[in-house]
């Protein structure tokens, strides 16, 4: 049996509050401990001097398009992503095609991950059938499938009476209910955030208040059902605002940032480049101050990146034209790192909280720490590497990056993942 | 602490060209290659367009209407949306001018094969074209291309965001009827959230230092289109009589979504332009309309063909300044 010691870096493990340089120990697929382990002889040592070695990252926010959209991205390549950017796990979501609501799609998931072997992959199951909004989808048969919670994203579920019943039927698997929170008849024909940005453009806006509206919804029927709520991609500062007002009184409700939401507004689009069109849209500069506020008070739980692939061609089109989403996987360390550990506004074991323990608890998989026992999911992070962000050296099988250029800090040097190194920076 | 993260490949517009003294030639004015919008042009550029439209608008009043200026260019009209008016006006420029012209105008054939609009503007540079005319439906698309060809672009029209040359032609109008813009108050009647032509307007007649005010149903008019320096009214009746312009927008009912105002009777009745409620602007209103209009929505018949009216003229001169634009971007230095 392989036994792994990482020696000499700062480990960080937020779960035991744990921040120190010591030596971390691998037996077989577990972590076997923290600091000197008498017993244990390293078959193989990696040195981690001047590293952070913490929980493997998780990304419960993935778009890996299989089935259906092979050619923006497949489980192996965006897994592959996953781990050249120091991710050893990630939820990928249920907008594929088919959707992926069955119990046999769930295992499909697996099945391809497990083929492809890099990060492991935990799929999200759709609230409905077919995600339409109709009915809900067999979510007994889905969590038996291996689903780790449910959402349509992409969609919001506009009946707030399916989403009440979703709410309420989750309880039962303790399983969360994730949204997309958007009021589609304010959003119709919308490019990009409504403000004086696309006012100048001539472009049709998505009002701050379509995202709100719903939020706030959401937030009382979690409320009236005692269901489990997850919020994917604030972005507004109104959103932030309610769900620490739920926080405040009780409701199970959690709340995700993604790093464009918190780095970029609506003033990018100003070039009519489609890498900064996603759904929810870029804001502006008093949502992107209050999502930081939000992750610094523990209103937004998690950092996800919302990794949405396009293939080029599909994405270099008239920006009304063109697809939402960008990729993030391998952007999402840096970023974070120049977004919120550079100015001070997150330590790192905050930071890596949000990234690994936060996350495992919504969407209840026993990963995000490095207590003896568990998975030995784990990232070795150099934070001074410096680099600058390529798009046409990614793993991922698409482009649309809007950080293409960039010149940033912090990137995974070693990932492993169930005790195997599967990735060498 | 905000967070600054514009990336440093991000491009930023080009900065106006420095004033220049009225004796050096219009041409040397002029650097830019594309003509995109207005809204990131300097005032003196706009004035050496404008300028440089008077001599043109001589050159089409003479019988020999042709000059050799632009010999052995070649210009494109692509125009992804309808249009007849433009392209013609286009077309007949650049003839004047000596260039050749082509039009095309993408149907079903290439883009439903999957090629992208950027594609099929490349394949048509390819059989070498020096100036590129497009209109498209899309906000930014002239702009995109633009990054993408050699030759010079000129915007003919680009959804709800800008329409230049439209813009110019109305401040060549209002500049030749009124001999000035600089404190002249302007009123933008109509649609204004869909109308590139509001949105080209704003930005030159604000640089040129006239007064603009927007005036239609606040959902027509986006609130917070003061952040470009108008006045914003939904009272026709009261801003008339401190005008000395009006411009009367078209409905763009290809462009927006149902239901912004009950009825085009009311809309009629609120803020057309007939004959009972001219008498309450000045004595001398010069009224404009882009064009096509709506009879009898906008404006009645009798006061689209009336005294105030410069309607027509704002074609013929539409030729002039579309003539300039052209020699601006491809042609030899004036003689």
């Amino acid at each position: 049996m392989q036994i792994l010691r990482i020696t000499g870096g700062r480990v960080i493990d937020p779960v035991q509050n744990i921040d120190q340089v010591t030596d971390l120990w691998i037996k077989g697929e577990h972590i076997a401990g923290i600091g000197p382990q008498p017993g244990l002889q390293a078959t193989r040592t990696i040195d981690a001097t001047g590293k952070i070695v913490c929980p493997g990252l998780i990304d419960m926010h993935v778009h890996l398009r299989e089935p259906g959209r092979e050619e923006d991205e497949t489980i192996a390549t965006g897994t592959a992503a996953a781990l050249a950017g120091g991710v050893t796990s990630v939820a990928c979501m249920p907008n594929t095609e088919p959707a992926l609501d069955s119990q046999a799609a769930a295992e499909f998931v697996y099945l391809q991950a497990e083929r492809a072997g890099n990060a492991n992959v935990f799929p999200i199951g759709a609230i409905t059938k077919g995600r339409e909004g109709k009915e809900l989808a067999e979510i007994g048969g889905l969590v038996e499938g291996g689903a780790v919670g449910f959402t349509d994203d992409g969609s919001p579920v506009v009946s707030a009476e399916i989403m009440r019943r979703a709410l309420e039927y989750c309880r039962m698997f303790d399983r969360a209910v994730l949204v997309h929170a958007e009021d589609l008849e304010l959003t119709k024909g919308g490019v990009m955030n409504e403000g004086v940005e696309s006012m100048r453009l001539g472009l049709r806006g998505m009002p701050a208040a379509a995202e709100e509206m719903m939020i706030h919804r959401d937030i009382q029927l979690a409320e009236i059902t005692g269901g489990r709520l997850h919020i994917l991609h604030v972005s507004t500062a109104g959103g932030v605002d309610l769900i620490r007002r739920g926080k405040a009184r009780g409701v199970k409700v959690t709340g995700e940032a993604c790093p464009h939401h918190f780095t970029l507004t609506d003033r990018c689009l100003r070039d009519f480049d489609s890498n900064y069109k996603m759904s929810p849209p870029l804001r502006t500069q008093a949502d992107v101050d209050a999502i930081i506020e939000g992750l610094k008070d523990n209103t937004l739980d998690v950092i996800a990146t919302d990794h949405a692939p396009h293939a080029p061609e599909k994405k270099m089109r008239e920006l009304d034209q063109a697809p939402n989403g960008i990729v993030g996987l391998e952007t999402l360390l840096p970023i974070c790192v120049k977004a919120l550990i550079e100015p001070g506004h997150l330590s790192w074991p905050r930071l890596i909280e949000k990234l690994t323990i936060q996350p495992a608890r919504v969407l209840t998989i026993d990963r995000g720490t490095l207590q003896p026992g568990v998975d030995a999911d784990v990232t070795i992070i150099d934070p001074n590497a410096e680099w600058t962000i390529d798009a046409d050296r990614f793993l991922s099988k698409s482009r649309n990056s809007p950080y293409a250029g960039w010149k940033v800090r912090g990137r995974a040097h070693a990932v492993i993942v169930g005790g195997e190194v599967k990735f060498e920076g | 602490m905000p967070v600054e993260l514009a990336s440093p490949e991000r491009r930023e517009p080009a900065t106006p060209a420095p004033p220049v003294s009225p004796v050096t030639p219009v041409s040397l004015t002029w650097t830019r290659p594309h003509l995109l919008g207005l809204e990131h042009l300097g005032p003196d550029e706009i004035v050496a367009i404008l300028d440089s439209a008077e001599n043109f608008v001589n050159l089409s009043q003479r019988t020999r209407k042709k000059r050799s200026v632009l010999a052995g260019r070649v210009m494109v009209n692509l125009f992804f949306e309808p249009s007849t008016r433009t392209r013609t006006s286009f077309s007949l420029a650049a003839r004047r001018l000596g260039a050749d012209t082509l039009d095309f105008t993408p149907g079903g054939s290439s883009l439903s094969k999957g090629e992208t609009f950027i594609d099929t503007a490349k394949n048509i540079e390819a059989m070498g074209v020096d100036v590129m005319v497009v209109r498209h439906s899309s906000p930014g698309a002239p702009l995109l291309l633009s990054g993408h060809l050699q030759c010079s672009v000129i915007n003919a029209g680009d959804g709800a965001h800008e329409h230049p040359t439209q813009g110019l032609l109305d401040m060549f109008t209002i500049r030749r009827r009124k001999g000035r813009l600089e404190g002249l108050t302007v009123g933008l009647v109509g649609d204004i959230a869909h109308s590139r032509v509001a949105r080209s307007n704003i930005h030159g007649l604000t640089k040129l230092g006239a007064h603009v005010i927007v005036c239609g149903p606040p959902t027509l008019v986006p609130r917070n289109i003061t952040e470009l320096g108008v006045e914003v009214s939904d009272n026709l009746d009261a801003i008339l009589p401190r005008c000395d312009v009006i411009n009367m927008l078209r409905i763009q009912f290809e462009r927006q979504r149902t239901g912004l105002f009950p009825s085009i009777r009311e809309y009629a009745r609120l803020f057309g332009m007939d004959s009972e409620r001219l008498r309450k602007a000045k004595s001398d209103l010069l009224l404009l309309a882009p064009g096509p209009i709506n009879r009898g929505v906008e404006i009645t018949p009798e006061v689209a063909d009336g005294p105030h009216s410069a309607i027509l003229e704002q074609v013929t001169n539409g030729l002039a300044v579309r003539m300039a634009v052209l020699h601006l971007l491809c042609g030899q230095p004036t003689e």
